[in-house]
């Protein structure tokens, strides 16, 4: 099977107040790469860097340090204007707390990043009827954020990614501000994208449960990969398989007694993937 | 296509807070309203002079006496001294005599088509039964009614025996007979009037009725039934009345052809010849198109300056709209991070921005205008005048409008397209 890099991440830094003694080190050299068609969570604590590696994903924030390319594109050397242009095609965001713009109903936020691109009205509106179908939302087009619930809007925030067909949608704790049956609901609708539209999805969150059901887990901690957790060891796509320099956690363990991409009981491969802070 | 959404998006925010959008389109609506009121009184004021002037002929030079003003001189020490005025009465031989005038008219026989002569009386009320008009009277004499293009409605001016005679005739205006006879101009011919003059009451027949300028009662707030208006008789009579024999003021016609302008320095020259030896007073002449253009100026002067006082209204209510609009980027942020999230480049924040802050300018404006028209020409009806709105002050205001809302948008919708996305969409 012929796998093609989406999201290309080298030897990523981020580094904050920069040349002063509080010099803040967020992340410390991050390698990772996302192929087209995956489902993959990047899993930690807050604190972790797990949001700055969000925006770095999400084209919001330059790296300090290191290579990014997104669906063959070199964010590094992109210039703002063309930062835009590639967050409006090619990433769709999902964020926590829905982020709809207010006083616009459904269909006009659905519609929103078809807009910025540039489409005509009619193709702007037929699409965004057909997402919000898609979401099962066609009924409420007309509805304002405000006259939704939570699982409502984060169902048109759903639609409102794809609307450009982007090459990943990028998920923010998509399901941190709902009650556990309409979280289900949500994921649900990640996981019917990625299986039957073959969507690339990066999902942000702090829940190992969720995080169980991507086909990846990547977590984060104190700025690094500590862990990369893979379902299925045939569609693996870690590659960095660079010496382990840490000492693995109890829990972790616990939880991954046959490491190091030895298949465990439960088929699942564990990996540890650290790199060293002082390169 | 992109402006047409952003319009759009302004009108839904506006709608969205009603009360917050009529309050800041408030500044701007007392600006134009009030400069649009000033201009329409100005416009109509300054079409009225004109209009009034120039029915009396505006290629007329009109010659009066007037006190000298005072002439420095200054010495062989160089001290500088006011030569010393002798004020007083009019002497009899400080009027302009009838020789003066016949001379004058034989020198420039060429340039003058007649002399209109008006001796001014005073204010007096004719009284018939209980019914009374206001009057002002003056003697003139026949060449007066060419000069004021005053047309006759019926009977007739006075005939040369009435102005060598100085007999008791007058001509009235139609608005004084409808006030007295109720309107029947035929009637009123013939009939005997008695005119309250300074306590003495004097009878007068009438012989003419001319049509009432309504353009003469310029700034005359008075009701139909007390509205003063001119009643004329030979200035023979005037005379007797006044006990006086030469004329302070007279006003020349022209013929056409002759340039007013230098005319009137010259008949001003040649009257002057006759004052040389006269401490007290001098002749003056001057042309009524420079005192049109005098007013006019003045007019306008008087617009400009109130309006630059409007303006002020309008730079308050400028600022208002700017604090207004950064208020709105402030509580936005999120929104503004969402939609550069999204992929708008900074460039449709900021249009966003300034496409709100000119649409709320542009209302704002909209209803100014209406506002101001209205309340202009109420106060032009007032002064019994007809409302002239004038269409570039429209067209002024409306560009003014949309300058102040990009002028006073683009700093607040600068900061909303300079902002970091990662920051605005933390913003809670």
């Amino acid at each position: 099977m012929e796998r093609t890099p989406v999201i290309e991440l080298t030897n990523i830094h981020k580094k904050y107040y920069i040349g002063t003694p509080n010099e803040l080190e967020v992340l410390k050299g991050i390698d990772l790469t996302v192929y087209k068609g995956e489902f993959v969570s990047i899993v930690g604590q807050s604190g972790s860097g797990k949001s700055t590696l969000m925006n770095i994903i999400g084209a919001l924030d330059r790296p300090t340090e290191g290579g990014y390319i997104l669906d063959g594109v070199d964010i590094i050397a992109a210039k703002d204007k063309e930062l835009s242009r590639i967050r409006n095609r090619k990433i769709g965001f999902v964020f926590q707390s829905y982020n709809l713009i207010s006083k616009t109903n459904a269909l006009m936020n659905v519609e929103m990043p078809m807009l910025y691109a540039g489409f005509s009205r009619k193709e702007r509106t037929a699409r965004a009827k057909e997402l919000l179908e898609m979401v099962e939302m066609s009924d409420r087009m007309k509805h304002f954020p405000e006259e939704l619930s939570g699982g409502q809007k984060q169902r048109i925030a759903i639609a409102r990614a794809m609307a450009n067909d982007p090459a990943i949608i990028l998920a923010d704790e998509p399901t941190g501000a709902l009650d556990s049956n309409t979280g289900r609901l949500v994921m649900d609708i990640f996981h019917r994208l990625h299986e039957e539209e073959g969507k690339t999805i990066v999902l942000i969150t702090h829940s190992p449960e969720l995080a169980e059901e991507t086909q990846r887990q990547i977590t984060i901690k104190d700025g690094e990969v500590i862990r990369v957790h893979t379902k299925e060891p045939t569609d693996s796509s870690f590659r960095n398989l660079s010496h382990n320099t840490q000492a693995v956690p109890e829990s972790m363990k616990a939880s991954a007694p046959s490491a190091f991409g030895t298949p465990d009981n439960d088929g699942t491969a564990v990996l540890e993937h650290i790199k060293e802070s002082s390169v | 296509m992109i402006i047409l959404e952003n319009i759009r998006l302004a009108l839904y925010s506006l709608m969205a807070n009603k009360m917050r959008a009529l309050l800041t389109m408030l500044g701007i609506i007392i600006g134009i309203a009030s400069v649009i009121a000033i201009m329409t009184v100005g416009n109509s004021l300054t079409n009225s002079v004109n209009d009034s002037m120039s029915s009396m002929g505006a290629n007329n030079i009109t010659v009066g006496i007037r006190q000298r003003t005072a002439e420095g001189e200054t010495n062989e020490d160089g001290i500088y001294f006011e030569s010393l005025i002798e004020a007083g009465e009019m002497k009899t031989s400080d009027y302009f005599s009838s020789e003066m005038l016949h001379h004058y008219a034989e020198k420039y026989a060429g340039e003058i088509k007649g002399i209109s002569i008006q001796e001014s009386i005073a204010s007096g009320k004719i009284t018939e039964g209980s019914r009374y008009a206001n009057v002002d009277v003056s003697g003139v004499n026949p060449a007066y009614f060419v000069a004021n293009n005053l047309k006759l409605v019926s009977g007739s001016y006075f005939s040369k025996e009435a102005m060598n005679q100085g007999s008791m005739v007058a001509v009235i205006s139609d608005k004084a007979v409808n006030n007295l006879y109720g309107g029947d101009t035929e009637s009123a011919l013939g009939q005997t009037i008695e005119i309250q003059l300074e306590q003495k009451y004097y009878r007068f027949v009438i012989i003419g009725v001319y049509q009432y300028d309504t353009s003469q009662g310029m700034f005359s707030s008075a009701s139909e039934k007390d509205i003063i208006t001119a009643a004329y008789i030979p200035l023979k009579t005037a005379q007797t009345l006044n006990h006086t024999e030469g004329y302070s003021m007279f006003t020349v016609i022209t013929n056409s052809g002759v340039d007013a302008d230098k005319f009137a320095t010259e008949t001003q020259n040649f009257f002057a010849s006759y004052y040389r030896n006269n401490r007290s007073f001098e002749p003056f002449a001057y042309s009524m198109a420079s005192m049109v253009s005098t007013l006019t100026d003045m007019l306008s002067t008087i617009t400009t300056a109130i309006s630059v006082i409007a303006g002020i209204a309008l730079l308050v209510g400028g600022i208002g709209v700017m604090n207004i609009m950064l208020v709105s980027v402030s509580e936005r942020t999120r929104e503004i991070g969402t939609r550069k999230a999204l992929g708008a480049p900074n460039s449709s924040i900021r249009l966003q921005f300034i496409v709100e802050s000119i649409v709320i300018c542009l209302i704002g404006g909209i209803i100014g205008i209406i506002l101001g028209l209205v309340l202009g020409s109420v106060l032009v009806k007032v002064l019994g005048q007809t409302a002239s709105p004038s269409i570039s002050s429209i067209i002024i205001s409306l560009t003014f409008s949309m300058v102040i809302g990009i002028f006073f948008g683009y700093y607040p919708a600068n900061k909303a397209a300079k902002m970091d996305p990662i920051d605005a969409l933390r913003y809670e």
